[in-house]
């Protein structure tokens, strides 16, 4: 008898349980961001509870951004996305997903941590490589995924065009004769900022890698710091992660008080020591200062000084035809 | 004269079929069709026509016709071994040809590329011989052949297990060679079963993407193949462009499927009217 009424209270908790509803958050990222929102969602699931009462799980989905921007367009049910791209965020706009002042939704241009395209390199550097000119030698082969399918890449491209600008003057043959060069050097384009990694670190492809900063720190924790050397380069691009609510999305499935918190969440103390952990620098000045080491001093310059904004970006240098094309059909 | 039917009623069966046929295979293609066709033909053949398209044809055909014509000496082979000789694990070896249709082909081309990379089990065999597998169109052909090895061995194993060996042992006591068993007498026979094997290989082989990404270098003009360029378009939010691309390797695929049903029928016909 009693297990009888045991039995029957499980069923009865397997019929009422989706009816006292639990939050639930799907967060749709870039490719290389697991590790970071892995933590922050441990963390985030005991704060909410505390704030609110109520459980929540947050389900993560990983993948290059554009692809998830086009997935969410054609159904995804993603609550937020924090992607590496402004641009990809547009494209949700121009669907209509995103509300067109994202922007403003949260503090900093909702970015609530940044990074940098930056290297890394094996063990004692023995290709002495310190910064973006070494990348056109002859003899030194260059891992970045194709700027074509990643983001993470083609924030490579423009900080390896940014830096060349700076080195010739703005002289645009000069500039293309370069990037060729570099991108000459590229043995393997892989299609994500993961795969690249997998390429170098596993299959021992080339002489440096050009990732996100907090990817190299993420490969050397996990692989050994005695394996590689992180090298930053004297000028980089500054890399925003942009966060938004799907609006869309959230005013379907009721979700945007989560949606808000979670977001909120990266903003945090405890949500900025987390991504500072994961290598992502952060703008909470004390947590900024905490990990101060650990971020070598790195010139920054933005796309909206260099190239005059992503639109332009993405006309210039992206589109089908456009220059990166054009060093494509150089080679 | 009515002949008897297996299954049930003409208009059910034909109903199920149609629609099947319909929503799960005409409508997708209908719709990539739809799409590219929203292109004006100027735009359409600039895209498919573009320096870099031609190029991936050609790495994407060029290697599917060496995966191929690897798989149709080496399937045909290893169904010959599988239908004539008895030997311990033979169940098993006929068990694993089938894994290429069920393994994910992510996984495979992982898996190919952690073998054949400088630093693998057969990369690093193969590098003193100045051989580089991955990341070179050689790595695209280890792919294909890969995925596309079952088709030729499921083809042509049925054909040749109702193959009768007194045919060979005929041909035999009237004094014909081994070789010319194999051409006049076998050959011929399986030649249907080949053919349909080849086709249904290359086909897949144009198709493949999974495995291969992960094995080919991915270098414009060099290493890119078809179905990576037009995922490539579709990253780019080009969505016609890609329904462009992807249209041609659809209407290449179809048209050899097309011709190869075409020269198999004409081959049986011809065969009933050499029994009868």
């Amino acid at each position: 008898m009693k297990r009888l009424i045991l039995a029957g209270a499980a069923v009865a908790g397997l019929i009422a349980g989706p009816a006292h509803a639990q939050d639930k958050l799907l967060n749709a990222s870039y490719d290389i961001a697991r590790e970071v929102f892995g933590a922050i969602n441990a963390a985030f699931v005991p704060q909410y509870k505390t704030d609110t009462g109520r459980d929540i799980t947050v389900d993560q989905s990983h993948a290059g951004t554009s692809k998830q921007a086009r997935a969410i367009v054609e159904g995804l049910e993603a609550d937020v996305v924090t992607f590496n791209q402004i641009t990809d965020i547009d494209f949700l706009v121009k669907n209509g997903f995103v509300s067109e002042d994202w922007q403003a939704d949260f503090p900093n241009n909702s970015s609530p941590w940044y990074s940098l395209p930056s290297f890394l390199v094996r063990a004692g550097n023995p290709k002495n490589i310190k910064d973006w000119n070494d990348l056109a030698r002859d003899d030194v082969k260059v891992i970045f995924p194709n700027p074509k399918t990643s983001g993470n890449a083609r924030y490579t491209y423009l900080a390896a065009t940014a830096y060349a600008k700076e080195a010739f003057n703005n002289d645009d043959a000069k500039v293309k004769e370069f990037v060729t060069k570099v991108f000459d050097n590229v043995p393997v384009f892989d299609t994500g900022g993961r795969a690249a990694t997998t390429t170098f670190v596993e299959r021992e492809v080339g002489d440096v890698l050009i990732t996100f900063e907090a990817e190299t720190r993420g490969i050397a924790k996990e692989f050994g710091e005695d394996k590689f050397e992180r090298v930053t380069p004297s000028v980089s691009l500054l890399a925003e992660f942009p966060v938004a609510i799907v609006d869309k999305v959230a005013d379907k499935k009721g979700s945007r008080d989560a949606a808000k918190a979670y977001l909120g969440f990266l903003y945090s103390p405890q949500g900025q020591k987390i991504a500072a952990e994961n290598g992502n620098r952060v703008q909470d000045e004390a947590v900024a200062d905490a990990f101060k080491d650990q971020f070598p001093d790195v010139r920054l310059v933005t796309v909206e000084d260099v190239f005059g904004g992503w639109d332009k970006v993405q006309s210039e240098h992206f589109a089908s035809g456009a220059l990166l094309d054009q060093i494509y059909g150089d080679r | 004269m009515s002949r008897r039917r297996v299954l049930p009623g003409l208009h059910l069966s034909l109903g199920i079929t149609l629609f099947y046929v319909a929503f799960i295979v005409a409508l997708p293609l209908g719709a990539l069709i739809f799409k590219a066709a929203s292109l004006g033909p100027e735009d359409y053949w600039r895209i498919v026509s573009s320096p870099r398209a031609v190029a991936s044809y050609r790495v994407t055909v060029l290697c599917a016709l060496g995966a191929t014509a690897f798989n149709l000496v080496f399937g045909m082979a290893l169904a010959w071994v599988l239908v004539r000789y008895r030997f311990p694990g033979r169940r098993l070896v006929d068990a694993i040809v089938d894994l290429p249709f069920a393994l994910p082909t992510a996984v495979a081309g992982i898996a190919l590329t952690a073998l054949f990379a400088q630093n693998g089990w057969f990369g690093s065999a193969l590098a003193p011989l100045g051989i580089t597998v991955a990341y070179t169109p050689l790595g695209i052909i280890v792919a294909m052949i890969f995925t596309s090895l079952p088709f030729i061995v499921r083809t042509v194993q049925p054909v040749l297990e109702d193959l009768d060996p007194a045919l060979e042992e005929a041909a035999q006591t009237l004094g014909g060679s081994d070789g010319a068993i194999f051409m006049r007498i076998i050959l011929p026979l399986l030649a249907p079963a080949l053919l349909a094997g080849v086709s249904l290989s290359f086909a897949r082989s144009l198709g493949e993407f999974g495995a291969i990404i992960f094995i080919a270098g991915n270098q414009p003009f060099e290493t890119e193949i078809t179905a990576l360029l037009a995922f490539i378009r579709l990253e780019e939010y080009d969505y016609q462009a890609a329904a462009a691309i992807a249209s041609v390797l659809l209407i290449t695929a179809f048209v050899m499927l097309a011709v190869t049903n075409l020269i198999q029928a004409r081959a049986l016909r011809y065969m009933d009217r050499s029994r009868s």
